[in-house]
């Protein structure tokens, strides 16, 4: 029973994660940069919640809906302000001013909010599910990270392989040049993978706001790296390999605090990412690279 | 290569630029004075008519709550005592650096501010920056009162005082407290690793709490890092399935709210017993108070106790910072900076002493010191730096502290 | 003079010419007293950021690996390094003496650590091989905060649970305390040691740039393949590569912890985070250009410093400013203004673009005595 609760915990976890690293991975599949800054629009999505729905006492849908609409403004002003300048530069390059933004964020959150940490209220409004005599407690927020966890995978997947504007994504990731050649508008596409990648953010900040009540400007920093780890674990690119790769660091992360160290899961996180990697060079669902001459 | 030339140059003029760049904005004021200083070394004396105090902490950063508390509640006290016309006659000049709660930084800040010509420093705020410091100030022979920074290597320099707690103190009473008041049977511990305060107190909790055996037993004893502050479920359904009916939090606050909202979701209903850095919970934004109910914990300040003293402070502090309520790091700061002020008079410090002087003075006054403050009345030092003052024990009812005897 | 030489040889007496200079000026303004206590202070501190950024760059500018986890060696030199010292403070008495070998144990131990990840690492190619050392950086992090080493009558002890489980004798003083690191540390980095260590360091580079291996080391870095299929052992010069890099860090992690008496491994000074910092002085410096290296480092651990006069808004600034230089620098329009004002490159010549550098190294080689530089 107990095994039971950490799985569900993990799972719960995961699927933060990969809705986060869904926004990692289609940034990364199109304009083919890290978006370091990733996090900290997680974070800035989850003040927004936090100051309409508690503060000024909007309903939660709709303090919802305003975060997503920040935080897609948000992200396609640093595409067009910080990223899109450096189109033709090293991915290095962008790389280093997406660690800019980061900090920029953060520092600009730490301005407005102050350091205090806010207790971020739930904005899942169900009663933990409680089974077996109390021995095993279900949270709402987990069971609803869950079912958004895989209703945004399937509805992306759709959109990408649907959808003409979700056909010239694909398109632009696989040869940005020939895509442009075939009249597909390459600086929109990426524009509307920000645009995308951040609202997904929003939600997932306050998903990951509602399980671990707690928020900081630092809040993003860390979820951020470990969904970019679960981007790459799944292999970088892939829709449903950010899910899967989501899923699984969520639950070695809990299990590994669980039974074997508190201090160490972390550690064991990285270790088993190590190993995929090493029997696997692109991930587990990463497509094999063909090197040219 | 005339290029390359001009953009070495360019990048040669662009370092020292930098570097007279810094001379200049770190002296504002008194540059002259401090300028000969820095050669002086030790000896620094800083002129003009002012005493000046300086104060580091992490004001960015994960541990910016603790060094903007300690800003604000100092600046507080500088204010008021310069409204009252200063000390001996002599304004308070008041600096503070942030160091990002980094030992690097923390010296950067330090070295900063002796370039201002600062002369007393009241810091740092967190303790791993806080005693890389004391190396320096002990060289400089500078006085230092930290208000905050509670671990025991902190106080190894004889110029080094505290108004916080020292870590042992707090674990060895909490024991003892809940031995003594029989409140269980059964004792999970939670503590953060990585942090000095919350691993010290742990440490003596455990020693002391199997000479607690007859009326409880720890049963479980989970730790966590700052890196993993936000997730405790794991932990959580641990003690829960260990069967622990009272959870020992020495950490701070703010995590502390964390805890008791997943405790709550998983049906988790133990006593939570935290140590001084609990205070705050109730002062969250937003966070549910419900949830802190019969939380017990040992403080040397609350926030909303009925003294006049800690009244009027919570009032002008709540004026002064959006209404912000202040935690203990800003009642400890606040003490630090009347502290300093009472040792300051009774031992004749004059602007214009040079920094070993003022030191040597202070050394010699605040040993002597009876301090009735917002953390305590009768606050005393030994020679060794650490004070002696009473925690009281509190419980949360209907959103409230209430004393527990 | 200079004209006669080859190209890099030029280049180099430059590059050393630079840090003896600055290294005398410095020393001449400290000792007239014209120095603030706060650049005083930031002396050694400089000294191993440049020597983390230029070892760096021998991963990502000539290797032409990018590497994430560049502070966990720095983080083993560190702590390794400061453990030894304290537990020796006593038994060697001289000063420069025990750094030294501390130093030495520290690149011993770093090289070594750097070769056991490298065995791995560098199996993998691009993005892939970044998260690997990233991931590889937060274990050694996360590693060395739960380690419990404690010395005693009866010898060392070691564990990785908490203090007391060490069961020391009563005489036994502990070294290392899990998370809450090394205090104590012997205060024995000073600014001409740092120089020095520097100057090794520029020196160990530089040569192996311009040598037969390292023409083969970047060889690989262009083209794999064809380096491979002329004969070059791939996995050997790899190797090479990599763990004099981490060999490097881990003496700058040296210098670091005996300028501060206190060390702990937070995210800050040995996670990622240092890590990524590592990087935006080679990014910045200019990717293989080793002199720009030290120029970034220097500028930006300078930078947020000087903007203390700024309090509150100083880390915002200094995000702006990062942010500013990027586009400045690697934007077409940025380049376009530069181009027209007649502005050099900010801190170097080469393009950070990393085919563009490996062209100029290239041509650093082929070039002749007497040819007319750029």
């Amino acid at each position: 029973m107990d095994f039971l609760t950490h799985l569900i915990n993990g799972i719960s976890l995961g699927s933060i994660y990969a809705i986060i690293a869904l926004g990692y991975t289609m940034v990364y599949g199109i304009a083919k940069m890290l978006n370091f800054a990733h996090g900290d629009v997680i974070m800035i999505g989850s003040y927004v919640v936090f100051i309409t729905v508690s503060t000024m006492g909007f309903p939660t849908i709709l303090g919802i809906v305003i975060a997503m609409a920040i935080c897609t403004v948000l992200g396609m002003t640093i595409e067009k302000v910080a990223y899109s300048p450096l189109r033709n530069a090293t991915p290095l390059a962008v790389l280093i001013t997406a660690i800019g933004v980061s900090y920029l964020l953060q520092n600009i959150a730490l301005l407005v909010f102050g350091a205090n940490p806010k207790s971020f209220k739930s904005v899942v409004p169900f009663e933990p599910l409680v089974l077996a005599d109390g021995q095993l407690v279900i949270t709402g927020v987990s069971i609803v990270a869950i079912i958004t966890g895989v209703i945004i995978m399937v509805a992306l997947t759709l959109f990408v392989n649907k959808t003409k504007a979700g056909c010239a994504m694909k398109a632009v990731s696989e040869d940005r040049g020939a895509a442009q050649l075939m009249g597909i508008n390459v600086n929109g596409t990426i524009s509307m993978t920000f645009a995308i990648g951040s609202a997904l953010a929003a939600i997932a900040g306050v998903l990951l706001c509602s399980a671990y009540p707690t928020l900081t400007p630092y809040t993003g920093s860390m979820p951020g790296i470990k969904a970019f780890t679960a981007a790459v674990f799944g292999g970088i690119g892939s829709i449903p390999g950010a899910m899967i790769g989501g899923l699984l660091l969520g639950i070695i992360e809990i299990l590994g605090k669980a039974y074997i160290s508190s201090q160490l899961a972390d550690a064991i996180v990285f270790a088993v990412l190590i190993i995929v990697l090493l029997v696997k060079p692109t991930g587990i669902l990463g497509k094999p690279i063909n090197e040219k001459v | 290569m005339k290029k390359k030339i001009v953009s070495l140059v360019m990048a040669g003029l662009l370092v020292v630029s930098a570097i007279s760049g810094c001379g200049g904005s770190g002296g504002s004021g008194s540059s002259a004075a401090a300028g000969s200083s820095a050669a002086a070394g030790s000896g620094a004396a800083a002129g003009g008519s002012t005493i000046k105090i300086g104060s580091i902490g992490p004001v960015t950063g994960a541990a910016a709550l603790y060094g903007e508390a300690v800003k604000n509640g100092a600046q507080l006290a500088v204010d008021e005592i310069n409204a009252a016309g200063g000390i001996g006659g002599s304004k308070i000049e008041f600096k503070f650096e942030d160091d990002e709660h980094d030992a690097e930084k923390s010296v950067n800040a330090y070295n900063t501010l002796k370039d201002w010509g600062m002369q007393i420093l009241m810091g740092t705020v967190t303790t791993t920056p806080c005693i890389a410091v004391t190396e320096k100030t002990s060289a400089d022979q500078m006085f230092q009162l930290t208000p905050s920074a509670s671990s025991q290597d902190v106080i190894a320099k004889d110029n080094v005082f505290q108004v916080c707690f020292t870590d042992p103190n707090q674990g060895i009473a909490s024991a003892k407290y809940i031995g003594t008041k029989k409140l269980a049977t059964k004792v999970a511990v939670l503590y953060n690793s990585s942090d000095v305060y919350s691993k010290g107190i742990y440490e003596k909790f455990m020693e002391e709490s199997k000479n607690q055996s007859g009326t409880y037993t720890v049963v479980a004893e989970e730790a966590f890092t700052d890196e993993s502050k936000t997730d405790f479920s794991a932990q959580l359904n641990k003690f829960k399935s260990a069967g622990a009916d009272l959870v020992f939090c020495p950490f701070y606050y703010e995590v502390a709210a964390v805890v008791l909202k997943q405790a709550n979701e998983i049906k988790f209903t133990p006593t939570f017993f935290g140590v001084d850095g609990m205070d705050g919970i109730l002062g969250v934004e937003n966070f549910d108070t419900k949830l802190a109910e019969n939380v017990v914990l040992l403080t040397p300040f609350v926030a909303d106790a009925q003294d006049e003293k800690t009244q009027k402070f919570v009032a002008a502090y709540k004026k002064a910072y959006n209404n912000v309520t202040p935690i203990q790091f800003a009642a400890d700061a606040y003490d630090a900076i009347y502290i300093i002020k009472e040792a300051a008079e009774k031992s004749g410090v004059k602007a214009g002493m040079k920094t070993d002087e003022i030191c040597k003075l202070l050394k010699e006054a605040i040993t002597g010191l009876s301090f009735d403050g917002l953390t305590g009345t009768g606050m005393k030092w030994s020679a060794d730096g650490a004070v002696n003052k009473d925690p009281k024990a509190m419980v949360i009812k209907n959103g409230a502290y209430t004393a527990m005897d | 003079m200079l004209k006669n030489m080859k190209k890099s040889t030029r280049s180099n007496i430059i590059t050393y010419a630079m840090v003896i200079v600055a290294y005398i000026v410095m020393q001449t303004l400290v000792s007239t007293g014209s120095v603030t206590n706060l650049i005083q202070g930031l002396l050694v501190p400089l000294c191993a950021y440049s020597i983390l950024a230029v070892s760096l760059n021998l991963t990502v500018g000539i290797l032409g690996e990018l590497s994430l986890g560049h502070a966990g060696f720095m983080c083993v030199g560190a702590f390794v390094s400061a453990a030894f010292s304290k537990i020796n403070a006593t038994s060697i008495e001289n000063d420069l003496l025990r750094f030294i070998i501390a130093i030495i144990i520290a690149a011993v131990c770093a090289g070594i650590v750097g070769i056991l990840i490298g065995i791995p690492v560098l199996r993998l190619k691009g993005d892939y091989l970044a998260i690997v050392t990233l991931a590889f950086g937060e274990i050694i992090k996360n590693v060395m905060n739960v380690i419990y080493l404690g010395v005693d009558s009866k010898g060392i002890h070691f564990c990785i649970t908490k203090a007391s489980d060490l069961n020391m004798e009563s005489d036994g003083k502990i070294i290392i305390n899990g998370a809450t690191g090394i205090t104590g540390t012997p205060h024995s980095s000073n600014f001409t040691i740092g120089v020095i260590l520097l100057l090794i360091t520029l020196f160990i580079v530089l040569n192996l740039i311009n040598s037969r291996s390292g023409r083969a080391i970047m060889a690989i870095r262009d083209n794999s393949i064809a380096a491979e299929s002329i004969g070059i052992d791939l996995t050997k010069y790899k190797m090479l590569a990599f763990s004099i890099s981490a060999m490097l860090a881990g003496v700058a992690g040296a210098l670091y912890s005996h300028n501060l008496s206190t060390l702990a491994a937070t995210s800050k000074n040995f996670g990622y985070n240092m890590s990524i910092m590592i990087l935006v002085f080679v990014v910045l410096g200019g990717i293989g250009n080793i002199r720009g290296s030290i120029i970034a480092a220097i500028i930006l651990t300078l930078l947020p410093e000087l903007l203390r006069a700024v309090n509150d808004y100083r880390m915002l600034i200094y995000a702006i400013l990062l942010i500013a230089l990027m586009l400045f620098n690697s934007s077409p329009a940025g380049i376009n203004f530069r181009e027209k004002y007649g502005i050099g490159r900010l801190l170097h010549k080469n393009g950070p673009d990393l085919s563009e550098t490996a062209g100029t190294q290239r041509a650093h080689h082929v070039e002749g005595a007497g040819k007319k530089g750029v």
